[in-house]
């Protein structure tokens, strides 16, 4: 799993009939202090994540085993809002 | 998931027979600014996309399966949605169009 | 599926069994202009495909799904390119 922020939406009126009334996030890849990186995916939401929050994401098949996307044809997930970190001392 | 740009389409007639229904298209990754980005690739399409749209892929073999409703088969890119818009949050780089 | 084209055979005596009787093939990817970009690498053909041919290749776990039973591949050429019509790019 990663940690992402959301920064922006994807509007799709022609998609997979599985997909209709989802909601799909553009995910920016964050480091655990929070700054981000050169990496983007588009996920899709299970938990109402919000715009700016930070996210835990699933990739992979393994993302069709959150809530309700047992048939649908994602491979990305947003499974969790992130509350706070706690780094170890000495951890960058 | 990924987003994507339809840079063509790919004809083959001779291909693996779980492939035989689908059609076949060039695409390639688009970055933040929507530039289209690395070496184009072949995603097989079932919401008949074109040339210019920017769609949304997935890149696992077993969502890319569900996606055009196939059985087991050597598939590791779909379409599964075809994009209007990108909306990035206030301060975020300018939309892919 | 990424575009390749077909650069060479391979000849292994000693492979595992379940590869007996594949042909396995030498590619070249093929990179935004066309013109071959990165290293090569060993795919199992399911096609039918022969030196000189742009072919479309399967990566990862998929790649086993283009044999029936499945192989041990994680590169398997899956069908032969015709011909690409690119859009203004």
């Amino acid at each position: 799993m990663i940690l992402a922020r959301v920064v922006g939406n994807v509007v799709a009126t022609r998609k997979d009939p599985r997909l209709e009334g989802k909601k799909l996030l553009l995910l920016q890849h964050v480091n655990p202090k929070g700054v981000g990186q050169e990496r983007f995916v588009v996920a899709l939401d299970t938990v109402g994540a919000g715009d700016r929050e930070t996210v835990i994401c699933v990739s992979g098949s393994s993302a069709r085993m959150a809530s309700g996307m047992k048939s649908t044809p994602v491979d990305t997930a947003i499974v969790g809002i992130v509350d706070g970190i706690g780094l170890l001392a000495g951890e960058e | 998931m990924i987003l994507s740009r339809v840079v063509g389409e790919v004809v083959a007639t001779h291909k693996h027979p779980t492939h035989e229904s689908f059609k076949l298209l060039l695409v390639q990754r688009l970055d933040r600014a929507g530039e289209t980005r690395g070496a184009p690739f072949v995603a097989v399409d079932v919401l008949d996309a074109g040339s210019g749209d920017t769609v949304l892929l997935t890149l696992n073999g077993w969502a890319a399966m569900t996606a055009v409703r196939s059985g087991p088969a050597p598939l590791d890119a779909a379409v599964i949605a075809i994009v209007d818009q990108v909306q990035w949050l206030d301060n975020e780089p300018a939309a892919p169009t | 599926m990424r575009l390749a084209r077909v650069i060479g055979n391979l000849c292994a005596t000693v492979k595992d069994p379940q590869l007996e009787g594949r042909k396995l093939l030498l590619l070249q990817p093929l990179g935004p202009d066309g013109s071959d970009a990165g290293s090569p690498l060993v795919a199992i053909d399911s096609v039918g495909a022969g030196a000189g041919e742009t072919v479309y290749w399967s990566g990862r776990r998929e790649a086993c799904l283009a044999f029936d039973p499945p192989l041990p591949s994680d590169a398997s050429v899956t069908g032969i390119v015709d011909s690409v019509s690119r859009s203004g790019a």
